[in-house]
């Protein structure tokens, strides 16, 4: 999983073209996004071969965060060349690591 | 040998670790299933606490991590898990937990699973989810440096959450349902509140709407006393308009009240022999971490009495190949005192039923069911059923009954 920075974001999501990229946005503040961490990393070797996982700490990068239409955490995205695929909100995670696999699922079976 | 725990507790909060504190200090074998990583519940994501005693200065995780290593001393268990049923084994004692990886047999069950904010649901409040619409103040404010928000309630947690807020936000405004100068939080908390330059308010007033782009930027917002709404500019909503009880998992087997908290008595008993209650998921006047500690303290001990009491019953009662006389006493009670001495001597010389004496005040539980309210009672049970009841008994009755 990439520890990603606001100075990364553009090259390591945006501007990655050979896999599909998933970013979780977190913060140390963020209870459940901590609490998720660990099965989100387990989650990486599932699906690795078509996404790359990336998170990013939102505290340093709050403005980056908010031009990704994010502004609650837990928060999840799939990119593509650029573009977003899809997104899991707050209630949709709803603290519960298998809506978060059954939203990667939904979008990795079509990649 | 299946494992069987005296104590299975249903959620890592407040309430469920005193319980599971004063549970295992009293060598209960006890089990924490929770549904998170960390325990701690609600309080364990409330930064503000100024009112837990002793702690003056603590914030909401440090005092459950302090919770936590109290259990951890005395050696509870703990595992994750969502619980998804409780059933019965059976066998009229034993119950079974249910989760989606597991199963548990237990003699009692304490559910301490405690509420989650409510959803007021109120147009674009879905739509905006994560977008501009928050319920955790600890999880999101960091978003909100500078900007404006608004704060939907006026309780307790609106008023503490609002006074966290200020720390990161321009400006807050809480919408009030109430006139000018009421709010439903404590007068400490609103004081706090009304000294707080970051705060403002907006009296008789509830929001109608969410709205905005692809962000939240207004709210819409009623004044109830003239209908009047009026469009209010905004980057962010904070809702904190109450809480719902998580009991969907206990509907038709536990009782509710209409809200769907759970019914329980002051001694944290629900409707269910077994099964008990504590925190702020039962139906109660006042949600606080030390009332839930105060219910899962109460929880504990009258659970450990029930196990007990049914334990004695059903060894010396239930199980009994002969007939038996059931002697209700109170050792505050002269007569029943007497009407012992007695009996135990006409039975001496009598061997065809077995004497079983049951202290009333202690054993409360098993004198309600058979409705003893009299002392002294006596009861004749053969194969687990009443065959003749005497009260006040004199010599003659006493004999008869023998």
């Amino acid at each position: 999983m990439i520890e990603l920075t606001k100075e990364s974001f553009q090259s390591e999501v945006l501007d990655c073209t050979d896999k599909a990229v998933f970013v979780d946005f977190w913060s140390d503040g963020c209870e459940v996004c901590v609490e998720l961490m660990p099965d989100v990393h387990k989650l990486e070797a599932k699906f690795s071969d078509k996404i790359k996982f990336a998170s990013l700490n939102i505290k340093g990068a709050r403005r980056l965060a908010i031009s990704q239409k994010v502004m609650g955490l837990p928060a999840m995205i799939i990119y593509s060349k650029g573009e977003i695929l899809g997104r899991i909100s707050p209630d949709e995670i709803d603290e519960n690591i298998d809506n978060v696999e059954s939203f990667i699922e939904s979008i990795y079976k079509n990649l | 040998m299946e494992k069987i725990y005296d104590t299975i507790i249903i959620g890592g909060g407040p309430g469920g670790l005193s319980a599971a504190i004063y549970a295992a200090r009293s060598k209960m074998k006890t089990l924490v299933i929770e549904q998170k990583r960390k325990t701690g519940g609600q309080a364990a994501t409330t930064f503000e606490m100024e009112n837990y005693p002793g702690f003056p200065s603590a914030s909401g995780p440090e005092i459950m991590g302090k919770f936590r290593e109290h259990c951890d001393k005395f050696g509870v268990e703990f595992t994750r898990g969502k619980v998804e049923k409780i059933e019965e084994a059976g066998d009229g004692f034993l119950k079974k937990v249910i989760t989606k990886d597991a199963e548990y047999t237990t003699k009692t069950v304490i559910v301490g699973t405690g509420a989650e904010p409510r959803v007021l649901g109120i147009r674009g409040e879905n739509t905006f989810r994560g977008r501009g619409v928050s319920y955790c103040a600890t999880c999101d404010a960091d978003f909100y440096e500078g900007l404006d928000i608004v704060v939907v309630g006026n309780g307790n947690t609106a008023v503490e959450e609002s006074m966290y807020l200020s720390k990161f936000v321009n400006k807050i405004t809480m919408i009030v349902i109430h006139d000018e100068g009421t709010m439903d939080a404590d007068k400490a908390a609103q004081e706090q509140a009304m000294q707080n330059p970051k705060i403002e308010y907006i009296w008789n007033s509830t929001v109608t709407e969410i709205g905005g782009d692809e962000m939240v930027d207004h709210v819409m917002i009623k004044n109830i006393k003239t209908n009047e709404v009026t469009k209010f500019a905004c980057d962010g909503v904070f809702m904190f308009v109450g809480t719902v009880p998580r009991t969907s998992f206990l509907e038709g087997y536990v009782d509710l009240n209409p809200q769907k908290y759970i019914k329980v008595n002051e001694r944290m008993e629900t409707n269910v022999p077994g099964i008990f209650a504590c925190g702020d998921v039962t139906d109660k006047m006042l949600r606080q971490v030390v009332t839930a500690a105060s219910d899962g303290s109460i929880a504990a001990v009258v659970a450990e009495k029930y196990i007990e009491e049914e334990e004695n019953w059903n060894k010396n009662v239930r199980s009994s190949d002969k007939p038996v006389l059931v002697a209700f006493w109170s050792p505050i009670n002269a007569d029943s005192l007497n009407t012992i001495t007695q009996l135990e001597k006409l039975h001496a010389t009598n061997s065809t039923t077995k004497l079983v004496k049951i202290d009333a005040y202690k054993n409360h539980r098993i004198a309600s069911r058979y409705g003893v309210s009299d002392i002294p009672t006596i009861l004749k049970i053969e194969n687990d059923k009443v065959i003749n009841v005497v009260t006040n008994a004199n010599m003659n009755d006493l004999n008869k009954i023998i």
